[in-house]
Order: structure tokens, then C-alpha cells, then sequence
């Protein structure tokens, strides 16, 4: 869930009202955002430098860190989180987001060359007229758009914004895709002017921004916005001109976003022009652009219209388990920044329209009208109303099936227990080393599942048997007083062609005796009672009616000391003296024996 | 012998003053009196006291100087009358006498230390060293002076001597009975056993410490919760398949494929089977239709859904992958609800530390029938809750892609006096549930939450490696009590 770093002060006194703590707080868990972390400015650059606490200063500005859902974009900045919350507690009404004004002629124009499709295809932009800067709100208007890139952006690969003082610019604009060669400009925060391909050489070394050259890095093109004087105003993902920079003192604010993504450049420049449109001189009013496609095609963005969804109050109080009046509700989405009309039906078939303002992209499905009128009524409110007595689980009464499968293993590891081995339970993912390697085994690469992006090779792989997980708990227990001994019943996975993702798991049951000796005939007898539990004769080899023992050959075991169970004709396991160099790979001191067996054939 | 004489003496005197004295005077060793003293001590016979006296012995030097004459002395008697050389004088003792023999002789002016020659200055002396020596051995008291200079030459050293005072205890008898540690087949059948005295058993000590098989903590819990699940009505998913596809992990669960949750930083995406062999392709068709453009009174997502995302494996990251396999099973044929609930193992590729491990299991239940609601929902969460103690409950509006809405589950922790997030719940979406073919008026509400921190919460163990994996202490396992969940 992202994070939001916002002054107390500031945001309080955006609400127009002071909180303690622990009444903000519960405002937050009501309305689903969580006051993550209380700290002051001077506290974070400490912990980035990792310095000892100092005693803070008492006028240290008080910062709350505030966690918001993934899905809420308009809620990653300041202005957009004091403007929701004043409309939930009913400070303020819905603002009402309008385009300004302008006739078709003195329009700004975005002319769109087609060679843009080979590389980031979409444009969308907006002019905020007008707008009053202070440090704070403009530290909030840069915050915000890096919330974005990080978030609903991928990292700029989805939508990279580009802000401008439109003063310093003309108009009509272009946006371009060119040779890198041929692009020159002064880029932001530089003196000097840099061809495109030097540029992105320049940026290797820049912390910040060389985690954004692979996007557009070895492509014959870059996208490029000009002015009407060939001014450049952004190499998109990468970085802005120097000329345009918006500063505290910038009256008219000029936003592009290109994107790989048109609906989601949608969502990114209504966030920012509903979230700081309040700040201009004619409050929510946004000026439109026109953006002209090479075929002609026009847009006017942004798109400020609202969507309307009908949803019944059935469906409300239906899905709610509550009984609502149709006032209410229109009340309770009206706190969550939804307008809602009720349609002229009969009084028995109430209904509403519900208007989703641009700002709300997050509204998909009436349910989520759902959980809007869910929040607003308070799901702790919802919680007393509710026959606390498990409706839902006393809804039905019906016969169950154990899963065979876990009923057998539970059983199992009882038996296994009741004759002394304790239980352990390891990791599914290992080494490749450790699944093979370390066990004399050879990889023929047709048995194990691989993970190919692990974060270490503690998780390289699927283990395709239980013996790594043992081992690795006798060596970490070199102490513990001798014999040790230990079992697991566990999932391993093993490639198999015939299942629709190409793999499966087998259940295992594993035990391992450590002493003195290597203990083979308790092992060995441990096998029997298994059998005897699941009522299955010995035999004598060849016959299919029980089981038997026969010599095998398998490297992780003593040669001459290891033998394969036979059950009913089917191998399904082998038992022996580990390997005295399987021992040593695992640093284990001490001689060991081991039973592997697939505990599926029983079912 | 030792034991009767005491018992016997003590029956017509009152106290044994010295032991050390008590056995000269018997002619038994005080080593086999004090062993006995302190056996009726222990059966309280006897009340003992401790006596300690510092005494003196010769050191191995010592003994030798008691016998031959201290060094000085037999240095003086080496030096004839007209005095004799150095050299001479050291060849003819020995350097190490020569060297402490002039050093005490000079200290006590005894000789001439001449350039050429050594001769005596005075010509009669004492050897008042042997005397001394001699007088120590046979234990005699000599001055605190003399005592002094010979520790300093380390001729003697102090030796504390052990003994005791003895009177009469409170079990006191003049003959001791036998006593005995247990009941044994010998002294039962013989019946000698009504003779016998048994020994006082020490009931401060643990008895002695047993071999046995044990089941794994997080185990126990995992039965006990399953007795839950099975006591409230639900029916156990089969869980066991940890390769998924990304299509059912993430886009039947209405999961956009830009996702965060996608990124190969939080998931574990595979090698080998690198993809899915077979998909439902009519099943596939409205899943892709839905994140698109919508349908069923949604949206969609409105962005170019991609086959090659869903057809990637993975590790499955939540046990909701099976339940979405489960549903959509359910809705190829008649409805007719059903509650279930899974606990097995799930993935994260995230960074591991004290709370969060690569693989961890997850608890999951799902109710699914005609009209369900928020209510519900909650009832059952009370009900589930309860039964694992946890009956001060409070929800969060939360955001999960596949859920509206969407809860958190806080409980009131008694002990750390706070709320804690004990799960996430809610319901699922209508774009997740009507592409499978649920009838409309079908909710499925649920709930998952991970086994190992309630297990840790449970038991007070602050660092998962200790509870889960090779690194735990087999020491522990085997004295983890049993799960009594719903019990403070």
C-alpha cells in the first residue's frame, strides 16, 4: 500500500480542524487509510544518515505518514486526501469539476506525429489557470506526481508526466518521436545543452534517473515534446527541459502525460488537475487541450465527465445485510464524494443513479458503490447490527468429506510419533545444490520445478524430496542430545506433462535416525510398523499382494546398506545409511539413516 | 564400624566435640568417619557441624631441608677454614643450593663474600631452619615470625582441616535402619519391603526427563484450526499443487496484470515449467473480456489484457488460486452452496527477516450461496474468531482487487493492549464470480489469515526461524505444549 508524507499542521488546517491523535486515528480506520508513522522532517533525514536520536526540537513540524489503498490515486497527496475527508465528515460539499470556457480557436493544440506509435503512442494534457504556489503546495504538486510514477505509472513506463510554466512556452505544441541524434536541449537541473543519445549516456550515473533509461534505451526513436519555437519541453520518460521548470512564482501550469497506456494517462492527469485545481483562481475549473492525432482524430482532455451507474436500493441493502432508507443512502454517498439521484420509479423498486466523479477511478461495479455506502454507514456500525450468532455459517447444515489425502497423512504422523520421532516441518524451496549436488544426485533437468527470478539460492527451487530439509535440521541441532530422532510428512513437486500448469506435488513421509551408529534396522523396523499400520504383509519378492525389501543402488545412501520398498509391484521409496560424503556436505558429524516414501500409493 | 561407634557413643553422651579427635582416639580413619557423619547427617540420625582449623605443612622443599639441613647450613659446613673459591665452592654444591645457601647465609652474616675467596665470618652457627622444620612436622606451634619467613621461601604451606561436631538429630536411633529408593519386585515378593525405610524423595528436583515422539507446534495448531473449520461446517480444499498458473493466481481473481502484486520482485515465477499447458478457452475469453471492457454492470480495467501474462507459472502466492479453481468448478454445475476452507503452503518472493519468510501457510475460508451479505460475512468472522479466543473484533475498509468490499480484521490483544491485524476478508467481486457462470444473485464472502502469527502470538516466540524451517531447536519442539486454542 503506498504512503502519503503530509504536515499535521497543514492537513488540519486544510480539514479546517485540529485532532488529537487517537481521534485521527479512528477518523483514518473509518475511512480506510491508516496513520502509519508519526515523525518530523528533521527525524527521517536522521534515520537516512543514519544518525543517533537527538533530542528533537518542540517547533520540529510533525509529519504523519499516512497509508492509503493501492487503488486510490486521488488520495496520494495532501489536497486530495483533506478534500475527501471534509466531504466524509461533511465539512464540504462534492466539488464540481468543470472545463473552462474556451472557444474552438483559442484552444491549446498538441499535434501528434505518427511516428510516436513506435514507441509511447498516447498524449494527454491540461492547463491549470492561474494556479497560487507556496513552498508547501508546491512540494505537494512534485510529491504527488513521483506518488504516481511509482504507483498507477509502473515506474513511468506506463504514463511519465511532464509539468510546465506555460508562460515561458507557445503554443501549439508537438509531440514527436525522433532520432536521438537530433534532439537538443537543456534538461532540467543542468546548464548546458545535451544531444539526447549524450543524455542518456550523462544519466547512467544518475541515481534517480537511470532506473528509467531502459524504457526508451536502443529504440531508432525517442518521444519529444516541442513547442511552437522548437523549444523542448520533455524527453518523456526520461526527464523535462530546463526552459519551462515551474517554480513557486509559475501563475499557469501546463501538464502532459505520454503514455503506453491511454486509460491510464486518463486517470493520471485527472488526478492531478481534480487534486490542485482548487488552487486556482476559479476554483475545480480546468482549462482544456486539444490533442490532434496524424489521421486527424481530436480529443479534448481532460475528460472531466462524471459516469453514471444505476444501482437499485435492493442491491444495497441486499448485498449490506441491512435495511436502508433511499434518503440515507443518498446521504452516505454523498460522504464518499458520490452524487446520487434517485430515479422516478415506484416507490417499492427505489433506485438510484450514482454519478462517479472523474477523480474516483477506483469505482468499477455497483458493488464498489456497495462498499462505498458500506464504509459511510460504518462497518463496525454494521458489525452491532448484525445477528452476531454466524448467520453465515450456520446458513447451512450439510454432510462433509474429509479430504482423504490430508486425513491419511494426519493419521500417519501420529503413528510415526507414537513410536518416537518428533516432527519437523522445512522449507519447500532450496538450492539447486542442495536438491542434487549435495546428494550425490545428478540434475537431468527432468524432474525439478526451477523459480527463475529467486531473490537468493536459498529459493532456486521446488525441493523433489524431503532428505534437504532433514539433513539441514540435524546440522543446525549438532547439540541436541543423540539418538535424534526426527520425520516429516510434506508436498514435494516433481515435472509431469499430463497436469495443465506441467507439475505436481506428491505427499512424502521421511525419517531420519541419528546416533552413535547409522541405526539402519531401526529405520528399517520403522518401515515395517508403517506397513503393519496400514495393514500391508510382508512378502516374499515378486509378489504383489504386500510388500517387500530389495538391495538398490542410489547415491545419496552406503552402498550394500540401503534397500527399495516394494508395495503391491511399485517401488515407492528407498531407506539406507546416508552417504558418509552426503553427511559431510551437510557438515553432519554424526552417522545417520534415512526413509523416503511417496504415502499416496496407500490412499 | 565407624557408624556404630558413633551411634553408640551418642547414646550415652551428648556430643562428639572433634572428629578429628574422636577417631585418633578409636583408631578409625577420619575420612571414614566424616563420610559416615555426613550419611546420618543426611537421614537427620546425626545433627553435624561443621569445625575448620588452619594448619601448617612442610612443602616437598620443606622436606628436604627437615632432613639434610637448610641450604644455608649445608653451604657453611662446605667452606673449609681457609675459605675456598667461588667456583670451587658452586661446583661443590651445586648451583641452585650455591644460589639460595648464599643468599640466606650472607642475609644471616655468616660469611666473607671475598673477591677471590668465600670463608666463614663466624666460625659456630645453629640451623635454625631444620629445627623449625622439624618442629612443624610433629606439629608443634612456633612463632608467627618464623612462620612468616618460611611461607616466603615456600618451605610451608596452610592446609585446612575438615572435621565436625556431632549431636544427636531428631531421628536419632542407636542402630540405623535400612532404607531404600524403590519399590522392587525382590523386596515386594520377599515381603521385606514392610521392614524397609524408603528414603525421603526430593520433591524440589523434576523427575527423570522421558523419550518420545512429538508433533510440530505449528502443526497442532493447524489441527486445532482445522476442528474449527470442520466444527463450523466446512469442507477441505485440496490444496496440493504449489505450481500455478498466473491465471488463476491472478486474472480469475479479476487481478490486472499491471499489478504490483505481479512483479516479479513479489512473486516467484518459474523457469521450469516455465507456462501453463492447457487453459479453459471459452472461460479464458470472458476473463479477458471483463478486464478489458467489463461486463456484468462493470467497467473493466480498459487495457489490452495479454494471454503470455496469464499463461506464466508460478509459485502460488495465496491459497484463493485453489479457490478459484473450487468455484469455478461449482458453477459448471447446478448451484448448490458449499463452505470451504484450505491451510497449506503459499509464496512470496519477498525479502525475509524475523516476521516474513519466502513461504509461510496460509488459512483460508470461503462461504458461497444465494444472497449473501456484508452481515454474514461478519457473523461468520465473530463465530471463527471466537472460537480462537479472539472476540473483541473491528473492521477496516481495506482494498484488495479481487474483493468490495474489502476488510481488515483487528482484534483487541489483551496482553500487548492493543489492536492487533489478525486477517483480510471480504466479498468477492462480481467480475471475479460471474465469468465462471455463478448465478447472479450468488456472493461468495471470505477470509484468510496467515497460521504462523497467531501460532507465534500463541506461544511467544518473536522470531519465525525458531517456529518454522531447519534452523529450530529440536530441544523445543519436543517441549512445546499442546494447542488449546480459545483458552487464556
Amino acid at each position: 500500500m503506498p504512503t502519503v508524507s503530509v504536515g499535521r499542521d497543514r492537513l488540519y488546517a486544510a480539514l479546517g480542524k485540529s485532532y488529537s491523535q487517537e481521534a485521527f486515528e479512528d477518523l483514518c480506520f473509518s475511512f480506510g487509510i491508516e496513520l502509519d508513522d508519526v515523525t518530523t522532517e528533521k527525524a527521517i533525514v536522521r534515520k537516512e544518515k543514519h544518525l543517533e536520536e537527538e533530542v528533537g526540537d518542540e517547533d520540529e513540524e510533525v509529519i504523519y505518514k499516512i497509508e492509503v489503498p493501492a487503488n486510490r490515486y486521488d488520495l496520494l497527496c495532501l489536497e486530495g486526501l483533506a478534500q475527501s475527508l471534509r466531504v466524509f465528515c461533511g465539512f464540504q460539499e462534492i466539488p464540481t469539476y468543470t472545463l473552462a470556457d474556451v472557444t474552438k480557436d483559442a484552444i491549446l493544440k498538441m499535434h501528434v506525429k505518427k511516428e510516436t506509435s513506435q514507441i509511447r503512442p498516447y498524449v494527454v494534457c491540461a492547463v491549470l489557470r492561474g494556479i497560487t504556489f507556496d513552498k508547501a503546495r508546491y512540494n505537494s504538486f512534485i510529491d504527488l506526481q513521483d506518488k504516481l510514477h511509482q504507483n498507477i505509472c509502473r515506474r513511468r513506463t506506463l504514463v511519465a508526466i511532464g509539468t510546465h510554466d506555460l508562460d515561458k512556452l507557445e503554443g501549439p505544441f508537438t509531440y514527436e518521436a525522433l532520432p536521438p541524434s537530433s534532439i537538443s536541449f537543456v534538461p532540467l537541473k543542468q546548464e548546458r545543452c545535451f544531444r539526447a543519445d549524450e543524455l542518456m549516456e550523462f544519466y547512467k550515473s544518475d541515481l534517480k534517473l537511470k532506473k528509467f533509461l531502459h524504457i526508451i534505451e536502443g529504440s531508432p526513436v525517442f518521444p519529444v515534446l516541442y513547442d511552437h519555437k522548437r523549444t523542448v519541453l520533455s524527453l518523456p520518460p526520461i526527464i523535462n527541459g530546463a526552459h519551462s521548470a515551474i517554480t513557486l512564482e509559475t501563475k499557469n501550469v501546463f501538464i502532459e502525460c505520454t503514455a503506453t497506456d491511454l486509460t491510464k494517462a486518463k486517470i493520471v492527469l485527472n488526478t492531478m488537475v481534480t487534486t490542485f485545481s482548487e488552487y486556482c483562481e476559479n476554483k475545480f475549473v480546468v482549462e482544456p487541450v486539444e490533442v490532434i492525432y496524424s489521421d486527424g482524430e481530436s480529443h479534448i482532455y481532460p475528460d472531466l465527465s462524471v459516469y453514471n451507474m444505476e444501482v437499485s436500493l435492493s442491491y444495497l441493502s441486499g448485498l449490506i445485510g441491512v435495511s436502508l432508507e433511499a434518503e440515507e443512502v443518498t446521504k452516505l454517498l454523498n460522504k464518499m464524494q458520490l452524487h446520487a439521484k434517485q430515479s422516478a420509479s415506484d416507490s417499492k423498486q427505489s433506485s438510484f443513479v450514482v454519478s462517479v466523479p472523474p477523480s474516483r477511478s477506483d469505482i468499477l461495479h455497483p458493488c464498489d458503490v456497495m462498499e462505498d455506502v458500506a464504509i459511510a454507514y460504518g462497518f463496525n456500525a454494521i458489525k452491532d447490527k448484525a445477528v452476531i450468532d454466524n448467520q453465515g455459517s450456520k446458513r447451512l447444515a450439510s454432510s462433509l468429506t474429509l479430504l482423504s489425502l490430508n486425513e491419511f497423512s494426519d493419521l500417519i504422523r501420529k503413528e510415526v510419533a507414537l513410536v518416537g520421532f518428533t516432527e519437523v516441518l522445512t522449507f519447500i524451496l532450496c538450492s539447486k545444490k542442495e536438491n542434487f549436488a549435495l546428494l550425490n544426485r545428478k540434475d537431468d533437468k527432468s524432474k525439478a520445478v526451477i523459480i527463475g527470478n529467486p531473490r537468493s539460492s536459498d529459493f532456486e527451487a521446488v525441493r523433489t524430496s524431503l532428505m534437504p530439509g532433514i539433513l539441514k535440521t540435524v546440522a543446525h541441532n549438532k547439540d541436541h542430545p543423540k539418538p535424534i530422532k526426527i520425520f516429516e510428512v510434506g508436498d514435494i513437486a516433481i515435472l509431469d506433462d499430463k497436469k495443465d500448469v506441467g507439475a505436481k506435488n506428491c505427499r512424502h513421509l521421511a525419517a531420519l535416525y541419528c546416533g552413535a551408529n547409522a541405526g539402519f534396522e531401526i529405520i528399517h523396523g520403522l518401515v515395517d510398523r508403517v506397513m503393519e499400520k496400514n495393514g500391508v504383509p510382508f512378502v516374499s519378492p515378486g509378489d504383489i499382494s504386500g510388500y517387500y525389501i530389495e538391495q538398490s543402488d542410489e547415491p545419496e545412501f552406503l552402498a550394500g546398506r540401503q534397500a527399495r520398498i516394494i508395495f503391491k509391484g511399485n517401488q515407492i521409496g528407498t531407506f539406507g545409511i546416508v552417504h558418509p560424503e552426503v553427511l559431510n556436505n551437510f557438515d553432519i558429524p554424526d552417522p545417520c539413516s534415512l526413509v523416503e516414501l511417496n504415502i499416496e500409493s496407500f490412499l | 564400624m565407624a557408624e556404630e561407634a558413633i551411634l553408640g557413643y551418642l547414646e550415652h553422651n551428648d556430643e562428639i566435640k572433634d572428629s578429628g579427635e574422636f577417631a585418633e582416639e578409636r583408631k578409625i580413619e577420619h575420612n571414614e568417619i566424616v563420610n559416615v557423619i555426613k550419611s546420618l547427617h543426611g537421614f537427620r540420625y546425626v545433627d553435624a557441624e561443621d569445625i575448620k582449623r588452619e594448619s601448617w605443612v612442610l612443602t616437598d622443599e620443606g622436606k628436604i631441608y627437615a632432613e639434610a639441613g637448610s641450604p644455608e647450613m649445608q653451604l657453611f659446613l662446605a667452606i673449609p677454614e681457609e675459605g675456598i673459591p667461588k667456583d670451587e665452592l658452586q661446583k661443590k654444591v651445586g648451583p641452585s643450593l650455591f644460589k639460595i645457601g648464599c643468599a640466606q647465609a650472607a642475609k644471616n652474616k655468616w660469611l666473607d663474600m671475598g673477591k677471590q675467596l668465600i670463608s666463614r665470618k663466624v666460625q659456630h652457627v645453629d640451623d635454625k631452619v631444620k629445627v623449625l622444620l622439624l618442629q612443624i612436622q610433629q606439629g608443634q606451634v612456633i612463632g608467627s615470625d618464623d612462620i612468616k619467613a618460611l611461607k616466603a621461601r615456600k618451605l610451608i604451606v596452610p592446609q585446612t582441616w575438615k572435621g565436625y561436631s556431632v549431636k544427636k538429630g531428631p531421628n536419632y536411633a542407636p542402630k540405623r535402619k535400612q532404607v531404600v529408593t524403590d519399590l522392587t519386585r525382590d523386596n515386594f515378593q520377599s515381603g521385606e519391603w514392610k521392614e524397609l525405610e524408603f528414603k525421603e524423595y526430593n520433591y524440589s528436583a523434576k523427575g527423570q526427563p522421558l523419550e518420545g515422539g512429538h508433533l510440530h507446534p505449528l502443526l497442532k495448531v493447524r489441527s486445532q484450526l482445522k476442528e474449527i473449520f470442520l466444527c463450523m461446517g466446512f469442507e477441505e480444499m485440496p490444496t496440493n499443487n504449489f505450481v500455478e498458473s498466473s491465471f488463476w493466481n491472478f486474472d480469475a481473481l479479476f487481478q490486472p496484470q499491471q499489478h504490483p502484486a505481479r512483479d516479479s520482485h513479489d512473486t516467484f515465477f518459474l523457469e521450469t515449467p516455465s507456462t501453463t499447458n492447457i487453459l479453459p478457452e471459452d472461460y479464458v475469453q470472458r476473463v479477458k473480456q471483463v478486464h478489458e471492457s467489463g461486463g456484468y454492470g462493470s467497467r473493466g480495467y480498459a487495457y489490452d489484457w495479454k494471454r503470455e501474462e496469464a499463461n506464466k507459472n508460478l509459485l502460488r502466492t495465496h491459497t484463493t488460486a485453489v479457490s478459484s479453481r473450487m468455484l469455478y468448478q461449482l458453477a459448471k454445475k447446478p448451484f448448490s452452496p458449499k463452505k470451504f476452507f484450505s491451510i497449506d503452503r503459499v509464496f512470496r518472493n519477498e525479502a525475509v527477516d524475523r516476521t516474513h519468510l519466502a513461504e509461510f501457510h496460509q488459512i483460508e475460508g470461503l462461504v458461497c450461496d444465494r444472497g449473501l451479505t456484508l452481515c454474514d460475512l461478519i457473523g461468520v468472522l465473530h463465530d471463527f474468531f471466537s472460537r480462537m479466543g479472539m472476540t473483541k473484533l473491528k473492521f477496516k475498509p481495506a482494498y484488495n482487487p479481487y474483493t468490495e468490499p474489502s476488510m481488515e480484521i483487528f482484534s483487541y490483544h489483551e496482553g500487548f493492549k492493543k489492536w492487533v491485524e489478525v486477517g483480510n476478508s471480504g466479498m468477492f467481486r462480481p467480475e471475479m464470480l460471474q465469468p465462471m457462470g455463478l448465478p447472479e444473485d450468488v456472493q461468495v464472502i471470505a477470509w484468510g489469515l496467515s497460521l504462523e502469527r497467531p501460532t507465534m502470538i500463541l506461544y511467544g516466540i518473536d522470531n519465525i526461524r525458531d517456529l518454522f524451517g531447519h534452523k529450530v531447536d529440536l530441544g523445543l519442539m519436543k517441549k512445546n505444549p499442546i494447542c488449546r486454542l480459545g483458552i487464556e
